[in-house]
């Protein structure tokens, strides 16, 4: 039977086990959003093609599918483009469909033209340009197949009008065959001995775990390994709900706002083993300070991670969840050596225990003034503990991540490597459609929430019961922050002046709003919005020149924190 | 250290960019780049030549690898190859100099291949460092415009670079 490219695109998607797309029409797209009108996809219309790529994102990270987005021609092409180069930095599986204009056009200026492929390039996994009806659905299949494996990211898909009309006999390819795009999966198993065999040595060992773990579903393997070998593990900001944070050997989060005995485990171990993180300048501060006395492995999928900030002692290309099940197999092979190496390395966590002790992740408590670290344990407190947490950027992300105790998988959204303001709104609403029976809610400030705020009416629209809490300090806290530290209190352009009624705004788009000012009644407030149904904003006046600590000043080593007094 | 990598590539839209976007936004060196297509002709060949210490080749070696687009990369540098370039130079031959720079064409086994009153147009292949050596030569003389190819290698032996 002939189809056309229209009906092609959507037959596909269907075959790739999509439900739902999220999206925005316009002209270089009306065929589609003609033939959607009849499809058993499920479509979400969001008030902006920047927070529809941020909403299949959020559906990506909680549920570790490929999210999918379609955006017409130019203007709705280009918004996107802040969210494809989110989603690259944190390497999530994202298939993005754009309108283009008519092939006779493409190159003249065309209305509503732009250079997708070209603009994308650096932002994208692979992009295409569908220049031939007959290449559409080989695409479309390649373009699943490249996002989704491997190291995951997002893939964009140019389809002009003119091929979206044209027919063709339509039959979905079986199989994809990219002679120059081969992942390796398996680990090498001669690597993974010597892996194991330099574990076993080790006197002070730790596991710096990044948003690979999530990705990769290794997250038993991880728990696995590091407690038979009674191995502490430290967090990125991508990896915290990759470990119970409530596990005796969690560390927490290291880097810039790590805790000081994480920061201090990484420069004082002799067994650095890096899984799936990339030695980001915010992990690492300066460079050369870093984990100076350890020897490093690393393991991950991407073998341009490895080695290119940092030298590594023994490098494992491949699959974390392979890679770490074969290393804890091999390991579980030499018990006695295992029961030595506990051994060895009591004194190691007798140390880091005490650093917990001096140390320990806290801030000063008020009962006059609402700390936003407090509204954060609240919340963990009073939520379901799979309850999944998206964040914007900026200080109440950096206090998510260090006061909300994550303990499973993909529950918590952050823009860790692009630090994109505004995602955390559309994101919780990608997650809130993937899981409409779970709680989910977008900590956020007031300065990011109102980057993608019009997404209310999207949440109202189609009954998404996302709790938004907005830590409300009136300033762009994080920038702020650094005025304070570095630049002499100089608040150049951080203060909002415009005090906002969030509440009104709320109730504007026909969601409910909560206002808490009051210590005493922050834990009320959460609870009434989780008793809530429907979306319903908190807005928390908070102390407003609260800081983030510990911090690691920019150029210094992470051992060299600023703490909390 | 200057290293002469060749890279096939798909022969599709949009290649050469993935490469020389990669470069430029990563901040890797280029210092020439040829590509055409070869005997299979949905795959191109580059040859290009760059320079960095170990770990930036080492980067540029597995980013281009990382590119879907990449089938196979190959760095010559400390294997037997075969270098050539080919170099078209423009240069003022005028009376007495004319002979003069037939004399050196000869020297350097390289030819003419287009004469005005005024001018010569030579033709040269060969090394880099010969063609080098033949523009010193000329330059006397006033060059009035050079194209160079940028060089193409292939690995000395049996063994072919192929998809
Ligand atoms: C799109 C974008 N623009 C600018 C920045 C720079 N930036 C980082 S944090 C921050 C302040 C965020 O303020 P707010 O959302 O109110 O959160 P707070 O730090 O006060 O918790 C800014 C401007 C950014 N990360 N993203």
């Amino acid at each position: 039977m002939e189809l056309t490219g229209s009906q092609i695109l959507l037959e596909s998607l269907q075959k790739e086990g999509v439900d739902t797309v999220f999206g925005y029409p316009g002209g270089a797209v009306i065929n589609i959003y003609d033939d959607l009108f009849d499809s058993p996809l499920e479509h979400v219309l969001t008030r902006h093609e920047q927070a529809a790529v941020h909403a299949a994102d959020g559906y990506a990270r909680s549920t570790g599918k490929v999210g999918v987005v379609i955006a017409t021609s130019g203007p709705g092409a280009t918004n996107t483009v802040t969210g494809i180069a989110t989603a690259y930095m944190d390497s999530i599986p994202m298939v993005i469909i754009t309108g283009q204009v008519p092939t006779p056009l493409i190159g003249n200026d065309a209305f509503q033209e732009a250079d997708m492929c070209g603009i994308t390039r650096p932002c994208t996994k692979h992009n295409f340009l569908v220049q031939d009806i007959k290449d559409l659905a080989r695409t479309i299949k390649e373009a699943f197949y490249i996002a989704r494996s491997g190291r995951p990211g997002p893939v964009l898909i140019d389809f002009p009008k003119d091929i979206q009309i044209a027919k063709t006999k339509y039959k979905y390819p079986e199989k994809v065959n990219l002679r120059g795009y081969k992942p390796t999966y398996e680990g090498n198993t001669r690597q993974i001995a010597k892996a194991a065999k330099m574990f076993l040595q080790a006197k002070r060992p730790v596991l710096y775990v990044g948003g690979g773990i999530n990705l990769s579903a290794a997250n038993e393997e991880l728990i696995k390994l590091s407690e038979m070998t009674q191995t502490p593990v430290t967090t990125t900001l991508m990896a915290m709900s990759g470990f119970p944070q409530n596990h005796p050997l969690a560390l927490g989060m290291l880097g810039m706002h790590g805790t000081f005995y994480a920061n201090m485990s990484v420069t004082e171990c002799d067994l650095l083993i890096a899984v799936g993180a990339r030695f980001d300048d915010r992990v690492t501060g300066r460079i050369d300070a870093f984990a100076k006395k350890s020897k490093v492995i690393h393991i991950d999928i991407d073998p341009t991670s490895i080695k290119k900030n940092v030298a590594v002692d023994l490098p494992i290309v491949g699959d974390l969840k392979d890679v770490l099940g074969k290393l804890g197999e091999n390991l579980a092979e030499s018990p006695d050596e295992l029961a030595k190496l506990a051994e060895n390395t009591a004194d190691w966590r007798a140390i880091i225990g005490e650093w917990k002790q001096t140390h320990p992740m806290a801030y000063k408590q008020s009962d006059t003034i609402i700390k936003p670290q407090f509204v954060i344990e609240k919340i963990r407190e009073l939520t379901a503990d799979d309850a999944i947490i998206s964040t914007e950027v900026g200080q109440h992300q950096m206090w998510t991540a260090q006061f909300f105790q994550f303990r499973h998988p993909r529950t918590f959204l952050t823009s860790g490597g692009l630090g994109t303001m505004g995602f955390g709104l559309p994101s919780a609403l990608g997650a809130q459609v993937a899981f409409p029976g779970r709680q989910v809610v977008d900590i956020s400030g007031d300065g990011s929430f109102q980057m993608n705020s019009q997404e209310l009416a999207t949440l109202v629209q189609y009954r998404l019961p996302v709790k938004i809490a907005i830590l409300n300090n009136n300033f762009l806290g994080m920038v702020r922050q650094w005025q304070q530290m570095f630049f002499d209190k100089r608040y150049s352009q951080t203060c909002m002046e415009l005090p906002i009624d969030f509440v009104k705004l709320a109730e504007a788009y026909g969601a409910a709003g909560l206002r808490c000012e009051k210590v005493s009644d922050v834990e009320g407030t959460i609870k009434k919005a989780l008793e809530t149904p429907g979306p319903v904003l908190m807005e928390f006046k908070v102390a407003r020149e609260e800081n983030v600590l510990p911090m690691v000043p920019a150029g210094k080593g992470i051992h060299e924190m600023v703490l909390a007094s | 250290m200057k290293h002469t990598i060749s890279v096939l590539v798909e022969n599709e839209f949009g290649v050469l960019s993935r490469i020389s976007g990669l470069f430029s936004g990563r901040g890797f060196n280029i210092e020439s780049l040829s590509v055409a297509p070869t005997l299979e002709p949905n795959i191109s060949r580059m040859t290009l030549v760059t320079t960095g210490d170990d770990r930036i080749l080492e980067q540029i070696n597995k980013q281009l690898n990382k590119l879907i687009s990449t089938i196979k990369v190959v760095d010559f540098t400390g294997e037997a190859y075969v270098e050539r370039e080919l170099a078209l130079i423009k240069v003022n031959a005028e009376a007495d100099s004319r002979a003069e720079a037939l004399r050196i064409v000869d020297i350097f086994r390289a030819s003419v291949v287009d004469v005005t009153p005024k001018t010569y147009t030579i033709q040269i292949t060969g090394a880099p460092a010969k063609i080098d050596g033949l523009i010193e030569l000329l330059r006397p003389m006033g060059i009035k415009e050079i194209v160079r190819s940028g060089p193409i290698v292939m690995g000395r032996g049996a063994k072919g670079v192929t998809g």
